[in-house]
């Protein structure tokens, strides 16, 4: 663990244009976060049987499985996870040539009458959770969609409310704000950090 | 491959042919829900210009089209014989004033699709001319491959029957050499196209050496009316020598499977105890068109409008 900090450190000062880095929320951050929210979302929702987590991936499938381990842990309930990309409900495809790439969508179970709770990793704009919505819709009738965010940034651009903030994360609209791992990926500890993207090289 | 048109599988990369199929992978789940429908081509007009009839592969690209919210335009403007150059384009560019957003073109001679794309603003997707490629099968089939044999690197693919009139046989080879596999034909010579291992392909004149040890038979239709005579002593006699039986099954690997790009000919390519009681992988080629249709849809409709160049 410590060496490879130090090492990454060390790149970071040696690369001459390496963008400037700050963690907002370090891993212990993040698991204390998640397990308020599902305490929180213990309190809100008066049937276990029909809570639905439904994560927004990339960076909403671990956190959903974290707070899954800890609605287990708490409360002794197995929850579904579920997995949505909501790509193809984007509302920019229409006008822009951009065409990205698709990611996995698994949803276990059917959603009518559940109480679905939407897991994202940081909500900005609010679209991506427009998108979820509208795409939670076509599986079915849920009786109960309701949000998490582990990080708000803030800059809403539609009447969207988050229901479960991790943390309220006031940042300049041209930051990237983002949740990795300590390997690149989603594994291992997460952390989330925010760059700011004017820098040169920053890779999103 | 974003926003360009799609004629055959000879020009893309092996990048874009995998992002193709790992898009299909995602667009197939989208056929397992309640509505099966995602609003991502919304207020885009898809025009299918058929020039040679088809049922199959038409339906297939307006079913992935209304799966993706596009609007789907039938036109078939019916070509008994062969037209000229001139009337062709003259239809490309009526359709052109009505703003399509893709257009598919299918048609008798090689070469026309591009011909078309030439005049067209829209992308263009091949969706088969003549002898010379039908793109979207080869990756329908590239797809299917992949999800039963979980790679396409490494595997021996033998393709059977009349290769030189084939166009599917023609994409098939580009796309699984590409992909790395090995990839075998076998056909009476006279439909062996000449220098067609330059293509990087093993061509046989015996089955049963083609089949050896392959992952994947693949069989190709016959067109009983077109051969007979010519290419042929004898549609019987090209069933008793090319038609794969569960007896000439036995030299492929255990596990092989068998496709076709449809409709069979019971009997013909395949002996009627394969159709009959292993239908489900050509089936499976029919679901998993829609899959890839809507992947290339979805990639090929990025284009920006060429006037705003």
């Amino acid at each position: 663990m410590t060496p490879s900090k130090t090492q990454s450190s060390k790149t970071g000062s040696r690369a001459q244009s390496a963008p400037i880095q700050k963690t907002v929320l370090d891993d212990v951050g993040i698991r204390r976060a998640l397990m308020r929210i599902a305490h929180e979302i213990l309190e809100r929702c008066e049937d276990l049987d029909r809570l639905y987590l439904v994560a927004i991936p990339n960076g909403g499938v671990p956190l959903a499985r974290i707070l899954g381990a800890n609605l287990k842990q708490i409360a002794g309930v197995d929850v579904v996870i579920g997995v949505l990309d909501t790509t193809l409900y984007r509302d920019d495809l229409k006008t822009s040539q951009e065409r990205p790439l698709l990611r996995d969508t698994e949803m276990p179970s059917a959603v009518d009458d559940r109480f679905v709770v939407l897991v994202d990793d940081v909500v900005k704009t609010g679209r991506t959770i427009r998108a979820a919505m509208d795409a939670l819709m076509d599986f079915g009738r849920p009786r109960i969609v309701q949000v998490v965010g582990l990080v708000d940034r803030g800059h809403r651009e539609l009447p969207i409310k988050l229901d479960y903030v991790g943390k309220n994360v006031p940042t300049e609209p041209n930051e990237l704000v983002r949740l990795r791992g300590d390997r690149g990926g989603l594994e291992g500890a997460l952390e989330v950090v925010v760059t700011d993207a004017t820098e040169q090289g920053v890779a999103p | 491959m974003i926003g360009t048109d799609l004629l055959g599988i000879e020009d893309l990369e092996r990048d874009s042919i995998e992002r193709i199929l790992h898009t299909a992978e995602r667009m197939q789940e989208v056929g397992t829900r309640v509505v099966k429908k995602v609003p991502t081509l919304r207020g885009r007009t898809v025009v299918n210009l058929f020039f040679e009839p088809s049922t199959r592969t038409r339906a297939s690209f307006e079913i992935a089209g209304k799966r993706l919210s596009a609007d789907v335009v039938n036109f078939s403007p019916g070509s008994s014989s062969i037209k000229k150059a001139e009337s062709i384009l003259d239809t490309a560019r009526t359709l052109d004033a009505m703003d399509p957003d893709v257009v598919v073109v299918r048609h008798g001679v090689a070469g026309v699709p591009k011909r078309i794309a030439d005049v067209l603003a829209a992308p263009v997707i091949n969706a088969g001319d003549g002898a010379h490629e039908h793109p979207t099968q080869a990756l329908l089939d590239m797809f299917t491959v992949k999800q039963k044999k979980g790679r396409i690197d490494g595997l021996t693919i033998a393709i059977v029957g009349d290769i030189l009139h084939s166009r599917v046989a023609r994409s098939n080879i580009y796309g699984f050499t590409k992909m790395g596999a090995e990839v075998r034909i076998a056909a009476p010579p006279p439909m062996i196209p000449a220098a067609v291992e330059t293509l990087g392909v093993k061509a046989f004149t015996s089955l049963r050496e083609a089949l050896d040890g392959a992952d994947v038979v693949m069989a190709l239709r016959i067109q009983n009316e077109r051969l007979s005579g010519t290419y042929l002593p004898s549609v019987r006699e090209y069933s008793a020598t090319f038609g794969i039986d569960r007896k000439t099954l036995r030299y492929a690997k255990d596990d092989a499977i068998v496709m076709h790009p449809g409709p069979v000919n019971r009997g013909v390519e395949l002996a009627h105890d394969l159709t009959d009681h292993r239908p489900g992988v050509i089936l499976d080629q029919v679901r998993n068109g829609v899959a890839i249709r809507m992947a290339v849809l979805y990639l090929i409709s990025g284009r920006p409008d060429r006037s705003a160049e």
